[in-house]
Order: structure tokens, then C-alpha cells, then sequence
């Protein structure tokens, strides 16, 4: 059993705090970082990919820049079984309704990255382009914004690391003292 | 006794009723947002019909209102794995109309990016073939040397995919002074990596199992449906454009044309594992000798082309892609089409997966080396 002596401990740290003791360590956090650590840790893509930007969704994913490290392991073909959408490429009005059913059918959380231009607002498609929704955000909430046509992979690992980022600081439990 | 004979009985009468299901446009061997209907009577395909318009965006429309030099940035996001191809027709297209020779180093250094861009898609089909056998580790060895000629073209044109090199009167800019040496370390490089490929998918027996004998297109269907490319060679349809209409440097190397008569999976997977040998091979031959000089022509600000219709074909990585210009003298085209060969190889899937399993029109489709928006523009 871990006995915490001085009070200020938990207030200095706001990650779990992990003392070793004999037969075993105790972690002591908020839930809120527990679950925030677990969540932000293992986000698993969708494979949705319309255009360029699914090339370089597929090289972040493959060998030299190997998004695995950064907790993005499995990108699942379903979204019954996916964290997070990565749009990479155009959404035209056709694809559109399919794409809010995808969303709609993802399990919370959930978070949707628009990565390229085309996502983000139409891009080499936004003048006179009839076909092309100008930006993924009209047809369901977008997290993080990736610019670039394609983005760079090291891009796409910053925009990640950015949902990471937020993940990090969401409050899944209301609290009112905490909220002031 | 009696009544395990009824049974056995009535199950030989039922028949299972022919039910449709959809693939796509969200499913992973459909390499984007293609849509198939597929009509199945139990794992047997009947039909399959191919749903475009899920990446429609209207290239076609959007060029008539931008100037000639503004088109070929828009042909990057097509077939964006054959993107200096694209670039190229383009280019070739609008030099043609105009009569403008361009000088003999723009025709090397084009030739030499057109068959790096081609190894670099054939690598990633090879990836992707192998992903939708279940092969995991394809994608990483493919991925891997791929990075490599991705890592040529940001030195030279400063992009990764969409690259925009050619442009009407030449290049964008000169060669990286690094240019050389680098093609030549990449392509001692993957003459040692390419065998690896074969020792790990082309003898594998899973594969061979799940390809050889499987899909046949025959000849005459080839040409009945214009399929093009790597996918009619391999029927034994004689297609390739560098042979039959040379273009930039391709009068001036020595290559075979890949052809096999056998027409099934397998044959076209490996007409495309020797079409990597080849683009190598032309590499090397040209790599050595660029010639000096300017890396474009000047060409007026504002590029009119003269009245009338012009037509350009080069052959992607997928095939013939054509570029179709009606000129009514202005600073923009009245009208432009694309022949994209995705387009064309695509509709030939309803006849060749008919009667097969529909675990082999996966097998099938990723032998035709889909590119969504190269089909739906």
C-alpha cells in the first residue's frame, strides 16, 4: 500500500504518479489523464482515401516515417472499429452523404482530420469546380487541419500529434470546481 | 437413416437466390471510392457493375476556363501515380500545336522522370497487390524503396507526388546538380531489392494459387474494350505507345515491349515485375548521356494555341492517356478531354470476373492497377 505524504504531490504532478513499493507500484492520477492517455495513445485511422493524399497517408504508415510509433498501430477498414477519420483527399457532393454515414456509424470519440488542401477547403477544385464540396468541415466536424498539397508525411505526424495534443486536454467527467 | 436422406434431399433442391452486394465506394481493395455492384449467387460472381462519379471533380470543365500551362496542374491530381506522365502529355500536346521543338536535354531528362514515376507506381501496385492478397509485409518493402525515387523528385521539382515538371516549352526547372548520382545509387540500389520482390510474392504459393489460371482476358477482348497498358500487354494486345509512337527520348533507347499471351492474373503481374526491369534499363541507357543545354524554350507570357484539334497519347504507368484539345484560339481551350486508361481497363472487369470467385475479383481488380481519380476526373 502507497502513502502519499505531502498533500502536494498530487497537485504538482498532473501525470500519474507511480511509486514502487514491495510487491508491486500503485498508480495514482485523475481519470480524466488515465482516460485521456489510453484514448490519445491508441488511435486507430479509418483507410478512407480519396485522392494524392491517401499515397501519403499509406507512406506515413509504411516504413521510414511508420505512424505506428506514435500509437496510430492499425488502420481498420471499418468504422465500427475506428477512432478517428483521416479525409484525405476531395469530397464531392456524391461522396458526401457516404461520408457523414461513415462518421455517423464511427463509435465515440471520435475525431476527423482533414489532411490536403481539398479537405480543408476545396483546394485546386474550389474555383469552378462543380462537383467538389468546398472544404470536408460542411459535411461533418473536422479536429485538425493538415495544409499542403499533398502534405508532407512529417505533416500528417504533426497534424496527429496535434489530435494527440487534444485529446490530452479534454474532460470526459463534469466536474464544476474543475470547470472554474 | 431415412431421415438424413430427406434432408440430403431437400438441401440439393435448395437454391440459393442471386443477391447483390455493394463494394465500395469506403472498402480497402478498391484503392479509393470506386463502387462495384456485384451480383452473387452464393461465392460465384454473376455481374459486376462499376459505379464512378464518387471522385468526380470536373477537371474536364474546370480546364476551359484556365490557360494552358494552368491544365497541367490539374493533370497531377489525376493519376497522381503517374503524375509526370500526365504532366508530359500535357506539355506535348500544346508544343505540338504551337510547332515548338523543345531542346534534346528536356527530352532526356522527361524520358528519364516518365520511367522513375513508373517504377515508383509500379512499386506501390506491387504494395498494394500483395496488401489485398492478405501480404502484409509487401507494402513495407515496396514502400520502402519507393521512398527513394519519391526523395529524386522533391530534390529536382520540389514535391513528392504532385510534381509538375513538365510544362509546355520544357521543364520548370534545370536538373538538381545531384540528379545523376542519385538515379544511378537508386537504380544499383534496387537491382539488388527487385529479386527480393519476386522471393517474396512471385514464387509464394499462396499467390501463385490465388492468381495463376484465374481472370483471363483474351486478345481480341483487350482491343474490343481498349484496354490499354500493362493489362493489355499481358493478353498479348501490343500496345506500348514508346514503341509504336515514340515520343521525347524513346526513339533513341533500346527496350522490349513486355508481352505475354497467357492473359490471366498472374501474366499481368508479371508483365509489370519485368516492365520495372525495362524502365530500368532505359534509365541507365540515358542517364549518362544528357546532353547540354537549356532546360526550356522561351515561350510567349500568355500561350495561344492556333485554331483547331490536337491530340497527344503517352503511356502511363496504366496505359495510353490521351489529351484531347479543341482550340478556338484564345488564351483558353474551348474544350479538353482525357482518354485515361483507368477509365477504359475499368469496364473490362465485368468480363473477365464473371464466373470467378469474389475473392478473385479482388485478385483481379488489383491487377488493373486502379487509380479512382484517374477513371472519374
Amino acid at each position: 500500500m502507497g502513502i502519499i505524504k505531502k498533500k502536494q504531490d498530487i497537485e504538482i504532478n498532473d501525470y500519474p504518479i507511480i511509486e514502487s513499493h514491495e510487491g508491486g507500484s500503485i498508480i495514482l492520477a485523475k481519470l480524466d489523464d488515465l482516460v485521456n492517455w489510453a484514448r490519445s495513445n491508441s488511435l486507430w485511422p479509418l483507410t478512407f482515401g480519396t485522392r494524392c493524399c491517401a499515397i501519403e497517408f499509406m507512406a506515413v504508415g509504411a516504413s521510414r516515417h511508420d505512424m505506428a510509433r506514435f500509437g496510430f498501430e492499425v488502420a481498420r477498414a471499418t468504422p465500427r472499429q475506428a477512432d478517428m477519420i483521416i479525409i484525405s483527399g476531395s469530397i464531392n457532393y456524391k461522396m458526401a452523404p457516404v461520408l457523414k454515414r461513415l462518421y455517423d456509424q464511427m463509435a465515440d470519440p471520435k475525431y476527423v482530420i482533414a489532411m490536403g488542401a481539398c479537405a480543408v477547403s476545396g483546394g485546386p477544385f474550389y474555383y469552378n469546380s462543380y462537383a467538389i464540396v468546398k472544404g470536408a468541415d460542411h459535411v461533418i466536424p473536422v479536429d485538425v487541419y493538415i495544409p499542403g498539397c499533398p502534405p508532407r508525411p512529417e505533416a500528417l505526424l504533426y497534424g496527429m500529434m496535434q489530435l494527440q495534443k487534444k485529446i490530452r486536454r479534454e474532460r470526459n467527467f463534469n466536474s464544476k470546481k474543475k470547470d472554474k | 437413416m431415412d431421415e438424413l436422406r430427406e434432408i440430403m434431399i431437400t438441401t440439393d433442391e435448395i437454391k440459393t437466390d442471386e443477391y447483390l452486394i455493394n463494394m465500395g465506394p469506403q472498402h480497402p481493395s478498391t484503392h479509393g471510392v470506386l463502387r462495384l455492384l456485384v451480383q452473387l449467387e452464393g461465392e460465384i460472381v454473376h455481374n459486376v457493375q462499376p459505379h464512378v462519379g464518387y471522385i468526380h471533380s470536373g477537371i474536364e470543365k474546370m480546364a476551359e476556363s484556365l490557360s494552358y500551362p494552368q491544365i497541367g496542374h490539374l493533370t497531377d491530381r489525376m493519376d497522381y501515380l503517374s503524375a509526370h506522365q500526365n504532366n508530359e502529355a500535357v506539355a506535348l500536346c500544346v508544343e505540338n500545336a504551337l510547332q515548338v521543338e523543345v531542346p534534346e536535354r528536356v527530352k532526356y531528362i522527361r524520358t528519364i522522370m516518365s520511367e522513375l514515376s513508373r517504377l515508383a507506381s509500379h512499386q506501390l501496385w506491387w504494395c498494394v497487390m500483395g496488401m489485398d492478397m492478405g501480404a502484409l509485409t509487401t507494402f513495407f518493402y515496396g514502400l520502402r524503396d519507393r521512398e527513394d525515387i519519391l526523395d529524386i523528385f522533391e530534390e529536382t521539382c520540389g514535391a513528392r507526388l504532385t510534381v509538375n515538371y513538365s510544362i509546355p516549352g520544357g521543364l520548370m526547372f534545370d536538373i538538381h546538380p545531384n540528379f545523376q548520382r542519385d538515379v544511378k545509387a537508386f537504380i544499383k540500389k534496387f537491382k539488388t531489392k527487385l529479386p527480393e520482390y519476386d522471393r517474396l510474392l512471385s514464387g509464394n504459393v499462396i499467390f501463385t494459387e490465388r492468381t495463376k489460371g484465374v481472370g483471363f482476358l483474351s486478345k481480341e477482348d483487350a482491343i474490343a474494350y481498349g484496354v490499354t497498358g500493362p493489362t493489355g500487354r499481358a493478353s498479348g494486345f501490343s500496345c506500348d505507345l514508346r514503341k509504336h509512337r515514340p515520343y521525347s527520348a524513346y526513339d533513341k533507347v533500346n527496350f522490349k515491349e513486355i508481352l505475354s499471351d497467357v492473359g490471366d492474373t498472374y501474366a499481368r503481374y508479371q508483365v509489370r515485375m519485368a516492365e520495372m526491369w525495362e524502365s530500368m534499363s532505359i534509365i541507365e541507357q540515358l542517364i549518362d548521356n544528357i546532353p547540354e543545354g537549356d532546360y526550356a524554350v522561351k515561350m510567349k507570357g500568355v500561350v495561344k494555341l492556333p485554331e483547331g484539334e490536337f491530340y497527344q497519347r503517352v503511356e502511363t504507368a496504366r496505359g495510353e492517356f490521351g489529351v484531347f484539345i479543341v482550340s478556338d484560339g484564345k488564351k483558353n481551350p474551348y474544350r479538353v478531354k482525357f482518354r485515361s486508361p483507368g477509365f477504359s481497363n475499368l469496364f473490362a472487369i465485368n468480363h473477365i470476373a464473371k464466373g470467378w470467385k469474389i475473392a478473385d475479383l479482388v485478385a483481379i481488380m488489383s491487377t488493373f492497377d486502379l487509380v479512382i481519380p484517374d477513371i472519374d476526373r
